[in-house]
């Protein structure tokens, strides 16, 4: 992986981004955690005090969810997002076949473009889809007392909480495949030093194609 | 960098305070806690009559009718009153089979029928020796068994209610009755305590412990520990500041009738009996937000602030009939573990426990029971009592029940329970005479007016008695984990959902196996990298 290219170094990821990404990170981690225990997975703080604690967190990333949907319309990194199929089945390849073979990721990071294709699919499904109907339904789970009064006592339990809990399956799912990607760059820990500092190194010289450039206005 | 560590972590602190769900006992009470001081503020007894100073209590009595009609003579209502009353008629007003006077059977002594004088020395009268008693009897009812305060009547256990009229030992426990002093009894009389409803209702079945497994001797002088509300270091109550009263009827369940049929609070209504819990606690009793005061829907007090019963002295939970009849081993009673007897006789085989983990069930504070003319299927348990309810009846909960185990016997041709004579003189055919249980069963079901085919053999049957005295302080109550895990107390319970307890298991299976392809994706990915690594490295330096 490591070519011998130039290097430079490019600031990626502002400081509320990075704010976002590691209490996020926190929160999902800790609400899984309470969460598989309430689920009956194991026993570690005792039912009650896990329930607590995943109620708060849950309504406490409620909140950060807002933030960071506020952030990315006003920032407009939204644009980060969208998804495409350009060059998609070529990032696929590098991962299955390339990365074995030393060879270079076919998309560079920039600023303007920070996702690969297969990042953007991934993080706009995760958090336009996964992670609000992972909140939507805790929420539902949480209310349960309200629902006679709402009008849902039409609406099961046991349905609500299978649905959270397979939900909570894929989110830990894509954390594993997450940390593990980390990884991949031009060294183990490259990535996740640069969600730390906000500076990526990225080559010299690299192009951003004018369609992956978030700036563009569309 | 480690700076930017610290900003989310402080961030996230910030954001979830009052996440520690430690109790902080500086708080105030919990509202149902204040309601219920509030409730039963009231301490002091008081009284506008002096009994030891009416003359017609002063005169010369020689059995109880003669005090009951010196009784009767000014409160001239009350035995009126009294005989409308489940304590007086042992029957359910609603259906005169069911009731212990009637045909109801239990799985302890069955039925009372020809058995009368051993079982009615509980009954608040005189003389209820057989089916002629004539319940119309005004000065039959029995006023000083509730109301006497010296402690000194007691009725001998197989004389009908009556006392006796000179020293008296019961051969079966060795006690010596003693006649009272009929004066001093009666000038004692006043509300009753807990010594007047006990001397019953703690012994029920016939023993300390028999029948309810939470009420028994312990429960006169409680500790706190036992009971939060009789606690003589607390409270301190009386039967009757729960089981409030009008006009002779004391507040409790009537077998298929509950207590009240409402939960209410007396804030919503002030006349209503303080015999639920919610009289005086109120519908969310636990302090703001605590998640305890959105299960009080679905889940009695008793479910969770009575871990265990019979915490003090033992139950009996188990009565096999069907040993009974032959000496064991050429012994006619045989001692088991907790000071009770194992095997006895006359009664067949016991099993006694403490510290029991009551049976949940749905529970609307109705009990049903079956008499001896119901049909009943005799090729599995047969429950002989069973609380009804159920999960979308708004008056139902989650209640705690003690279930009483058995054999007893049942005629194989009719398919019904049978009602044995047992007590009684060896020519009257009584078993406990005999050991005869043919003999018995016909006796015992002719004297019923029932048929019996003369085949019998013995079924195993359950007993249900509500959990609800020896409230254990809040501190004891149970924990989440005792029904949110997947050894819950409430495993057999259906029809909810509960956190903890249930899972799909497909959907369990699918999302760890997702998770572990993942894992094992990543780590043969991670793996194929580094060995690769190597080779691309070793193609490298080849010249």
């Amino acid at each position: 992986m490591n070519n011998g290219a130039n290097k430079i170094k490019i600031y990626l990821y502002s400081k509320f981004e990075r704010f976002w990404h590691w209490a996020q990170a926190i929160l999902i981690v800790f609400l899984l955690i309470t969460g598989f225990e309430a689920h009956g997975t194991y026993s570690l703080m005792g039912y009650g005090t896990a329930v607590a604690w995943h109620n708060w967190l849950g309504i406490a990333w409620l909140v950060l969810y807002v933030f960071i949907v506020f952030w990315l319309l006003t920032t407009g990194e939204w644009r980060q997002y969208t998804p495409t199929t350009r060059k998609l089945i070529d990032v696929a390849r590098y991962y299955a076949i390339g990365i074995f073979q030393g060879k270079p990721h076919p998309v560079k990071k920039a600023r303007d473009a920070k996702h690969n294709p297969l990042q953007r699919l991934t993080y706009m499904g995760l958090s336009a889809i996964l992670l609000p109907a992972q909140m939507a339904t805790g929420l539902l789970y949480y209310t349960y007392n309200n629902w006679p009064e709402w009008g849902l006592s039409g609406l099961s339990l046991a349905a609500v909480a299978a649905l959270h809990t397979a939900l909570a399956f894929l989110i830990l799912s894509f954390l594993v495949i997450h940390i593990y990607m980390t990884t991949t760059g031009h060294s183990l820990t490259a990535h996740v030093a640069a969600m730390f500092s906000g500076w990526e190194e990225v080559e010299e010289g690299t192009e951003v194609e004018e369609w992956e450039k978030a700036s563009q206005k569309i | 960098m480690p700076r930017i560590l610290i900003w989310p972590l402080a961030v996230l602190f910030l954001m979830v305070p009052g996440a520690a769900p430690a109790e902080d006992a500086e708080l105030g009470d919990a509202p149902g806690r204040a309601l219920a001081r509030q409730a039963v503020m009231e301490r002091e007894r008081w009284t506008t009559a002096d009994h030891s100073r009416f003359d017609t209590l002063n005169q010369e009595f020689k059995s109880g009718p003669e005090v009951t009609r010196a009784c009767l003579s000014c409160h001239n209502e009350s035995a009126l009153q009294f005989h409308q009353t489940i304590h007086w008629t042992w029957r359910d007003p609603k259906d005169s089979d069911v009731g212990k006077g009637g045909l109801s059977i239990n799985n302890f002594c069955i039925n009372i029928q020809s058995n009368e004088p051993r079982c009615t020395s509980c009954h608040a009268g005189y003389g209820w020796k057989d089916k002629t008693f004539d319940l119309a009897q005004q000065d039959k009812v029995d006023c000083l068994v509730c109301h006497e305060q010296t402690g000194t009547y007691k009725k001998f256990p197989t004389k009908a209610g009556h006392v006796v009229d000179e020293p008296t030992v019961f051969p079966e426990s060795g006690e010596t009755f003693m006649p009272p002093n009929w004066n001093k009894v009666a000038q004692s009389v006043s509300r009753p305590t807990r010594n007047n409803c006990g001397g019953c209702h703690f012994y029920g079945g016939g023993g300390d412990g028999v029948k309810h497994g939470d009420m028994d001797s312990s429960m006169f002088k409680p500790s706190k520990a036992l009971d939060v509300h009789m606690g003589v270091d607390g409270q301190n109550f009386d039967c009757v500041r729960c089981h409030t009263t009008e006009e002779h009827r004391i507040a409790g369940r009537i077998y298929a009738t509950p207590a009240v049929p409402h939960r209410k609070s007396l804030i919503e209504d002030d006349m209503i009996p303080k015999i639920r819990c919610e009289s005086c606690h109120g519908a969310t009793p636990h302090k703001r937000g605590q998640k305890a005061n959105d299960h009080t829907d679905k889940v009695a007090c008793q479910s969770c602030h009575i871990p265990e019963f019979a915490r003090v002295n033992p139950t009996k939970m188990w009565w096999d009939w069907s040993t009974a009849g032959k000496k064991r081993d050429g012994e006619q009673k045989v001692m088991g573990p907790l000071g009770k007897p194992s095997f006895d006789m006359k009664k067949g085989d016991f099993r006694w426990e403490k510290d029991v983990t009551p049976e949940y069930f749905w529970f609307n504070g109705a009990i049903s029971t079956l008499t001896a003319k119901d049909v009943i299927d005799p090729t599995g348990v047969v429950p002989v009592s069973w609380p009804l309810g159920e999960p979308a009846d708004p008056d139902s909960r989650i209640h705690p029940f003690k279930v009483h185990g058995g054999k007893q016997p049942y005629d194989k041709v009719n398919k019904t329970l049978l009602i044995p004579h047992l007590f009684g003189k060896k020519e009257t055919g009584a078993f406990w005479g005999n050991f005869d249980w043919k003999l018995a069963l016909e006796k015992g079901m002719d004297y019923a007016g029932l048929p019996f085919s003369g085949e019998y053999d013995f079924v195993e049957t359950t007993y249900v008695f509500p959990t609800t005295h020896m409230v254990a302080p809040k501190e004891k109550a149970l924990d989440c984990a005792a029904c949110h895990s997947r050894q819950s107390r409430l495993a057999g319970l259906t029809g909810i959902y509960m956190p903890g307890r249930d899972r799909m298991d497909i959907l369990d299976m699918a999302g760890w196996g997702i998770v572990l392809l993942s894992l094992a994706g990543a780590l043969l990915h991670g793996l194929g990298r580094i060995i690769m690594k190597g080779n691309n490295r070793k193609e490298g330096n080849r010249p």
